[in-house]
């Protein structure tokens, strides 16, 4: 039954259809589940959809031979053929602008970029073809394509390797933006974005790949889909609201475990998809803790946060009972060293200072965190 | 391989000892007396490890003091055929390459330019020893008519424009002959992906007067449900992908569907049209770099033109042409006169047959010329002389050309002239006023095709905006239907 429900939140995109029982019943497995590392999953996603469908093929750099530049496709060579799995030259434009081509004449491909940041020698690809073709169409031409790769900061890797691009794409209509945290979403939310017919683009994370998530049995079945459009509650709380996805969940949750040592409960959202973002499951929360923070590697500036601050005012401000805290990303390029890329980058006790200034528990400062 | 060198080695130094000589004297080092020719010789047969030193006396001008390059010129071996001893062969990654001793840099440009393949001669008359694929007076005179209701459907619409009943047009005037024959010798299951200046391959493939204007006009019935803006017609059902503005980007795309249809194994081929400037986006590098390496089925035409709205050819690049470029990717290439319509059918099948066949790109240039303004945006009286666009637009016409080549056959004459413009301009007119007469595309149409499935928030918009044009009815346009 359970598996059979998922199936119908999938394939319908039914909205607002959150059912509370879910969570309790993962918790449930969580303690005899199986660990599975988010490279592992997102693999195993890859692998069976190409088995499924046919017409499902992967291209990037790297992506063949090498197994991928982060394993990813490790072994999809392999067992696919030359044919399903492209190793491609240099030419971001050029694959990018292929795929699109592919997918207008009925193929599904999965775009592998070897990080966002290279994507926007593509994004006029990725804009005006993929995610505008089926409006100016009216409906002839759709493009079931789906971009995916590593987005945000890594460690170490300079102002050129570590741009989140979730608030650029996450503003285009025509495009559905997904930003996976653990192995299930992993999972559950590439499965879906190769089975729908729009462009998607995926945000994966490089630091994530080799971090291990429980995953049940139902997680485990080829037939696991995530539905698009709905954020997950990974931890319930009653004070305050934080919200995040990618990377930042499990700084999240980190932060919530800190702050319930000071009695503070606070509710953390994994947002799962950044557009069409999960304005419902928000709102409802902060309408229960009367208190938001949100949280995000990327630059502040038209940022996700702004975006989710615009809706809570839109819909609940009167449930407010604080102003919105806003994490996020430094304002600059990310420097370099180890010292200063920690300052351009949102840490754990950023989140619990955030959270106890919504919570009036300490002064806002003015401008840092 | 030992043996070999030391039954070779012998012949092989006094190579490598003439080469030295050439080389010292080049780079004014004291050239090795011949007694440390043979002395060298004996320590050439030792192994490698031991030969370093002698081999980079041996190699003055050499910079590489690495093993690697040295352990390469050990492994030279000569050709099979005594007479060209010098014709080494060093192999590198990607493939074997001859040696020369001769310093020699590739010309920027060949002496002759490619020449341009051409059937009739301005006259319409056929050239002497012209071969060409043969066409039937059906077909001819199908292509003809086309090409002439391509020419009255372009003059009818820009003057629409100027009368201010379409935001936007923009004509294929001189460009006829490359729509039309190359439309005609493809088949329909072919995908075009075009630029703009291509709808007489949309008119070729069955897309009606009507259809056209409803594009236009962008009313209910437009395919596009009034979502583009004019010109950037497209249909599913004719095998031809919507118009995008952003140039160039047709290109990959196209190579994308020839490897769609080559993993279908059918026999269809992708076609995609660019002007000469889109030869400089980076989109047309990757393009044709990928068709070739991924050996996909995809004719890449160019409607060489001369202008790029105002950047005339000797501004876009310096090549000879595009066709020069084909080569450089490993693609088989044509120029081809764009204003002759038999050689533009012939090249077009034949490179057809090629790209379906042999699964490989082609790329045909057809030189032609832009007789009109780039769009009705554009004065191009600006920036070329007004006797250039006359000269192109009578003397080297390319519809013109084709009637007299019709003519000399009978299969055209002035009363079919007549008969046929008479009835393309009714046909047109009527169509305009059907259009225009028309009704808009519902509101729904501004929510609808974002993506697959409407997403509940525009279906919220959509009933925000109903309720508030119930309040303010008199805010709003009559003529949009709710």
């Amino acid at each position: 039954m359970w598996g059979v429900l998922r199936q119908k939140v999938c394939a319908g995109g039914l909205p607002g259809m959150y059912i509370r029982p879910a969570v309790a019943a993962f918790r449930n497995y969580s303690s005899s589940a199986k660990q599975m590392m988010v490279r592992e999953a997102l693999n195993s996603a890859l692998d069976e959809e190409m088995s499924a469908d046919h017409r499902v093929f992967l291209m990037g750099e790297e992506v063949g031979e090498y197994q991928g530049a982060y394993k990813i496709s490790k072994g999809l060579l392999e067992k696919y053929g030359p044919e399903r799995v492209l190793d491609t030259p240099i030419t971001e434009a050029g694959f990018t602008g292929i795929g699109v081509g592919a997918a207008y004449y009925g193929l599904r491909p999965v775009v592998e970029f070897m990080t966002f940041n290279f994507s926007m020698q593509a994004i006029d690809h990725i804009i005006n073809s993929a995610a505008k073709s089926n409006y100016m169409s009216a409906g002839q031409i759709s493009v079931p394509i789906v971009f995916r790769g590593p987005n945000g900061a890594a460690a170490g890797v300079g102002a050129q390797h570590s741009q989140c691009y979730a608030a650029w794409y996450g503003s285009c209509p025509g495009l559905k933006v997904l930003s996976p945290y653990s192995s299930e979403d992993a999972r559950g939310l590439l499965k879906a974005a190769i089975r729908d017919p729009d462009p998607v683009v995926f945000l994966e994370n490089e630091l994530l790949y080799g971090e291990s998530f429980p995953v049940s049995d139902e997680v485990l079945d080829s037939s696991f889909c995530l539905p698009i459009g709905k954020a997950k509650i990974e931890r319930e709380g009653k004070d305050v609201t934080i919200t995040a996805y990618s990377k930042m969940v499990g700084f999240a949750l980190k932060a919530a475990e800190m702050l319930s040592k000071e009695g503070i409960s606070a509710e953390v959202i994994n947002l799962r998809s950044i557009r069409p973002l999960d304005r419902s499951t928000i709102n409802a929360s902060v309408r229960k803790t009367n208190r938001l923070v949100t949280v995000e590697e990327g630059f502040p500036q038209h940022g996700v946060g702004a975006e989710i601050c615009t809706s809570v005012i839109e819909e609940s401000f009167g449930y407010l009972d604080a102003p919105v805290e806003r994490i996020a990303g430094a304002d600059v390029p990310m420097p370099y060293a180890a010292n200063l890329e920690r300052m351009a980058v949102p840490q754990v006790e950023d989140i619990v200072r955030a959270a106890k200034r919504a919570c009036y528990r300490s002064v806002p400062m003015a401008a840092t965190a | 391989m030992a043996t070999l060198l030391l039954g070779r080695s012998r012949s092989a130094i006094q190579n490598l000892l003439k080469r030295t000589a050439l080389l010292s004297a080049l780079t004014h080092s004291p050239p090795p007396s011949s007694s440390a020719a043979s002395h060298v010789g004996c320590r050439y047969r030792a192994p490698p490890s031991q030969g370093n030193r002698s081999l980079a006396v041996l190699f003055p001008f050499s910079r590489h003091e690495s093993t690697k390059a040295q352990i390469q010129l050990q492994q030279t071996h000569l050709a099979e055929d005594d007479d060209t001893q010098l014709d080494e062969v060093l192999d590198f990654p990607g493939g074997k390459v001859a040696f020369t001793s001769e310093m020699r840099f590739i010309p920027e440009s060949a002496e002759k330019r490619v020449p341009c393949y051409r059937v009739l001669n301005d006259d319409g008359v056929p050239m002497p020893y012209s071969n060409y694929v043969k066409v039937s007076k059906e077909m001819a005179v199908k292509m003809y008519s086309a090409m002439v209701t391509l020419q009255t459907m372009d003059n009818v619409f820009y003057e629409l424009q100027r009368q201010g009943r379409i935001s936007f047009y923009l004509t294929s005037m001189g460009e006829e002959a490359v729509n039309i024959a190359s439309a005609a010798a493809l088949s329909a299951d072919d995908v075009i992906l075009p630029q703009y200046r291509e709808p007489g391959v949309l008119l070729w493939r069955g897309f009606t007067l009507q259809e056209f204007a409803n594009q236009l006009m962008g009313n209910e019935a437009d395919f596009g449900k009034g979502k583009q803006m004019p010109i950037h017609y497209g249909s599913n059902k004719h095998n031809y992908i919507t118009i995008s503005s952003p140039i160039a980007t047709q290109l990959p795309q196209a190579a994308g569907v020839a490897y769609a249809l080559k993993m279908e194994g059918g026999k269809a081929c992708a076609v995609t049209y660019f002007g000469d400037g889109a030869s400089s986006e980076g989109d047309f590098h990757a393009a044709m770099n990928f068709a070739a390496v991924m050996e996909a089925p995809v004719i890449f035409i160019c409607r060489n033109n001369g202008w790029a709205i105002s950047t005339p050819i000797e501004e876009q690049f310096r090549s000879d042409g595009v066709v020069v470029k084909g080569r450089a990717y490993g693609i088989r290439s044509i120029r081809v006169d764009g204003n002759d319509t038999l050689a533009v059918y012939s090249a077009v099948r034949t490179a057809r047959e090629m790209a379906v066949n042999e699964n490989r790109p082609v790329l045909i240039e057809a030189l032609t010329y832009r007789a009109g303004h780039h769009s009705t945006s554009d004065d191009s009286t600006k920036y070329r002389s007004i006797d250039e666009i006359e000269y192109w637009k009578k003397a080297r016409n390319p519809v013109n050309r084709f009637k007299r080549w019709l003519e000399s056959n009978e299969w055209w004459g002035d009363e079919d002239e007549l008969k046929l413009r008479q009835s393309v301009k009714k046909e047109l007119l009527q169509a305009i006023q059907v259009a225009e007469k028309a009704q808009k595309p519902a509101l729904e149409e501004l929510f609808r095709d974002v993506y697959d499935q409407v997403p509940s928030n525009l279906e919220g918009q959509e009933r925000q905006l109903r309720e508030t044009i119930k309040k303010h009815i008199g805010d709003y346009p009559s003529d949009v239907p709710l």
